[in-house]
């Protein structure tokens, strides 16, 4: 178990010193010279030479690299061209919306599809298990921000329960959940759908393995034998998806974060993109990119503790 | 009263009736053999038993069990029965296990799911029950690191956790080597006697039903033909499908003399090494030897025999001789020149070997039709031969095998599965190569076409020097259609010479073992 968690730390690192090689290499060397892009066509030579200087760009490339990566170590992630202040704060005042958001919408996908997955397999074939594959087709089909506009206007416009948007802070917990709930919903019901549909086939494939029918000869029921032996195997595949919606939830709730008027990491880079503020961009695609890697390191870890034979590989 | 009596049992899935008015019964402490060719309805009768029909399926008659009648039964009340009353050992115990729990979890689940006990208790005896079946290892290990005599110990353990009275054993050793399939059928022997359960044994093997059986019950199409007492049944057999069944088991091919010639494939002192995982992380790759020194020749027109266990380096062998890997050390030529030149398969080579698998149903391209499959080979040629020359030589290599050209246009859906096999010899005849690899070629067939099959095998030798390697776990089938035999042990040759005499009499210790283990069908009308 030791050695495998050594080897996916290990690969880790390796995946995290090419992805900030790659980003750094898009962002700084491919559009030509950041400084006269960041400022567009108009600017004038002298505004550029200084830009130039702040950012360092007569420095020789490894230089910039390495200031830049001891930089992200320490915590400084450079100082914003437009917001003129430090990267660092921009972030850290969005990423209490993005993160929670993120694993908000993947517990509540995560709660609707395992029930929603392990109950269609078990009536496979049934009433139940149609309704259900015809509301994830739906589910998969309809794209979320739609989602957003129907839960607006049912739940803020009408019902008038939520709030239509806005983020109040941290300082009162139970407000701030509840206004990130419809984005959360919308986020988490077309991940819910692809999740359900996996988890349905998953099971499926394991009720069909040899082992189910010993576990049936050994006198368990058929729900019995679905729970206590398929559904634990069947989790190796939902754990990929699972991985991989996180990465999605937590980068690409742009859409969402626009709809519901949040403070997002998505706002930001997209903010950050129009305002030509490579800086921003920077850091923000760096530490999206570094969130993604860790989640998926946890889901190795994940599979190692749902599956004996990982364990013994190298 | 009889343990188990079934009573006039047909069965049907939609339309199709796949039981016939079944007729069986066995007492306490009796071990009684279901015998047959595949699609017999062997092992749906052992379902029926279970109450583990599938979906579908319309019953009728009656199955007592101790009186309790399986098929008027509930399913809550099934359950309570399974694993308690009676319990199942299935074929294939590589895939009977769930992976992801530990091997004494498994057997203390069929405790804790009939008995109010706690877990400890229950683990506690599920050790002392995976002792009994004689496994040496502890119960905490996982599936996937046992080996499949192993595993197949687990799952008896797990049948017969709660002393059933009735253990059924479909096909229990079907995927097992010889040794460790006679050790298995010794361990079930035993546990009937100590138990005095009954244990309906469901096997295709007829010398494992002579070995083991008090009665034996043939099935054919879904009928019961012929029911008996091992010892008089053996003797006296009434029914013609009985007396095929028996003949084709021992069926033995005639050979033709092989015709001596030169030297023609030459194995030296192979060697054959994989890399295995890192053991620390920038450490050395340490290595596996699967082949170590091994040497020995095929001459034109001879028919070698290579058996031995599974993981004994018989397919790494067989991958090396065909110029797909290459070895670390040592050569194999054919005809003097190197089977592997460099990066690749030396093709020059190639074209004059040819190999028949095992699974008819997998090696074939679904896709495609019997011409193109048949055809394949003569891309190894420089010239392949175009129109007319193609046409004949495809009709030949079909006559030659027993189809018809008129097979060309067919799929291979269409084909049985001694077909499959025919089809697959010859796409190996088809560019009439020197030498024939068959890969544990016939081992997936039912007896009476493996008959078949051996039988086209001696023709072929007759019409052309045929010279062949033939690899196989059976050695009644390697006795007869081989003049020379190999035998290999763990990467190593411990044995070769002419097949009578090694088989006459054994040299070497592992040669005598194999011999020993596998199970030998009485002579024909010797039994008394």
């Amino acid at each position: 178990m030791t050695r495998y968690a050594l080897g996916r730390l290990t690969s880790l690192i390796i995946s995290l010193i090419v992805a900030s090689v790659v980003i750094f290499g898009v962002i700084e060397v491919i559009p030509g010279d950041p400084a006269a892009f960041m400022l567009g066509v108009n600017a004038r030579p002298d505004t550029i030479a200084a830009l130039r200087a702040e950012m360092g760009l007569d420095q020789p490339l490894v230089t910039r690299y390495l200031d830049w990566i001891t930089g992200l170590l320490r915590g400084d992630f450079g100082q914003s061209w437009t917001y003129k202040t430090p990267v660092s704060e921009l972030i850290n005042d969005r990423i209490w919306v993005s993160l929670p958001l993120a694993i908000y919408a993947l517990i509540l996908s995560t709660l609707i599809a395992f029930p929603a997955g392990i109950y269609a397999a078990s009536r496979r074939g049934g009433a139940g298990d149609i309704t259900i594959m015809g509301a994830t087709q739906l589910g998969v089909a309809i794209p979320n921000f739609w989602f957003a506009m129907i839960l607006v206007l049912i739940f803020a416009i009408n019902l008038r329960w939520f709030s239509a948007g806005g983020f109040p802070g941290w300082d009162n917990p139970f407000q701030a959940i509840k206004s990130l709930t419809l984005p959360a919903i919308a986020l988490a019901l077309p991940q819910a759908a692809i999740l359900a549909r996996v988890m349905r086939s998953s099971l499926l494939d394991m009720l069909g393995e040899d082992f189910i029918r010993t576990a049936r000869a050994k006198g368990l029921s058929r729900r019995q034998a679905l729970w206590k032996h398929a559904v634990r195997n069947a989790l190796i595949p939902v754990l990929t998806i699972i991985g991989l919606q996180f990465s999605f939830l937590l980068a690409g709730g742009i859409i969402i974060e626009q709809v519901f008027f949040l403070p997002g990491l998505g706002r930001l880079i997209f903010q950050s993109i129009s305002a030509r503020d490579l800086i921003v961009v920077e850091s923000v695609v760096m530490l999206l990119v570094f969130t993604v890697i860790m989640v998926n390191f946890l889901v190795d870890l994940a599979y190692a503790a749902v599956d004996p034979r990982l364990r013994t590989k190298a | 009263m009889s343990l188990l009596a079934i009573k006039d049992l047909s069965l049907t899935i939609g339309e199709t009736e796949i039981l016939h008015t079944i007729d069986l019964s066995m007492q306490k402490g009796e071990i009684v053999a279901i015998t047959g060719e595949s699609g017999s309805g062997k092992s749906i009768t052992a379902l029926a038993v279970m109450g583990l029909l599938p979906r579908g399926s319309a019953p009728r008659g009656e199955v007592l069990l101790d009186g309790t009648d399986i098929l008027q039964t509930t399913e809550p009340d099934l359950c309570k029965m399974r694993g308690n009353t009676m319990g199942m050992v299935f074929q294939e115990p590589m895939t009977a296990l769930n992976p992801v729990q530990t091997i004494g979890d498994q057997v203390a689940e069929t405790i804790l799911i009939h008995e109010k006990t706690t877990k400890t208790a229950a683990r506690k005896r599920a050790a002392a029950m995976l002792q009994r079946v004689g496994l040496k290892v502890a119960p905490t290990r996982y599936p996937h690191e046992l080996s499949g005599g192993q595993r197949q110990r687990v799952v008896i353990a797990m049948a017969i956790a709660l002393r059933p009275k009735l253990l059924i054993a479909d096909e229990p050793t079907t995927a097992l080597d010889v040794t460790t399939q006679s050790r298995i059928l010794d361990l079930l022997r035993d546990l009937v006697r100590e138990f005095h359960m009954g244990l309906l044994l469901i096997t295709h093997d007829l010398a494992v039903v002579a070995d083991i059986a008090d009665k034996i019950v043939v099935m054919q199409k879904g009928r019961v033909v012929e029911t008996g007492q091992t010892q008089a049944l053996l003797a006296n057999m009434e029914h013609p499908y009985t007396k095929a069944l028996f003949e084709a088991s021992t069926h033995a091919v005639c050979l033709p003399e092989a015709t001596q010639s030169a030297p023609m494939l030459n194995v030296k002192n192979v060697h054959r090494d994989y890399p295995m995982a890192r053991q620390t992380l920038l450490g050395p790759r340490p290595s596996f030897r699967a082949l170590h020194d091994i040497s020995f020749q095929i001459n034109q027109g001879e028919r070698v025999g290579l058996v031995g266990e599974s993981g004994c380096g018989k397919s790494t062998l067989t991958r090396a001789i065909l110029g797909l890997e290459d070895v670390q050390g040592g050569q194999i030529t054919l005809d003097g020149e190197p089977v592997f030149t460099g990066k690749h398969p030396n093709l020059a080579v190639r074209r004059k070997m040819q190999v028949v698998f095992q699974d008819p149903y997998s090696s074939f391209n679904p896709r495609h039709r019997v011409d193109r499959l048949i055809t394949e080979p003569f891309h190894l040629l420089e010239t392949p031969p175009t129109g007319q020359a193609r046409r004949d030589a495809m009709t030949k290599a079909l006559e030659d095998v027993g189809l018809s050209s008129d097979d060309a246009g067919k799929y291979i859906h269409e084909f049985s599965g001694g077909q499959r096999q025919r089809i697959a010899i010859a796409r190996a005849l088809i560019i009439a190569p020197e030498l024939i690899i068959f890969d544990e070629a016939v081992s997936a067939l039912d007896v009476s076409v493996r008959a078949q099959v051996l039988d086209l095998i001696a023709d072929l030798c007759r019409k052309r020097p045929l010279a062949y390697l033939f690899i196989s776990h059976d050695l009644s089938v390697v006795r007869t259609v081989t003049d020379r035999v190999i035998v290999m042990q763990a990467g190593k040759i411990v044995e070769q010479g002419e097949t009578e005499t090694v088989f006459a009499n054994p040299q070497h210790p592992y040669t005598q073992s194999l011999i020993a283990a596998a199970p030998q069908l009485p002579t024909l009308g010797m039994v008394v």
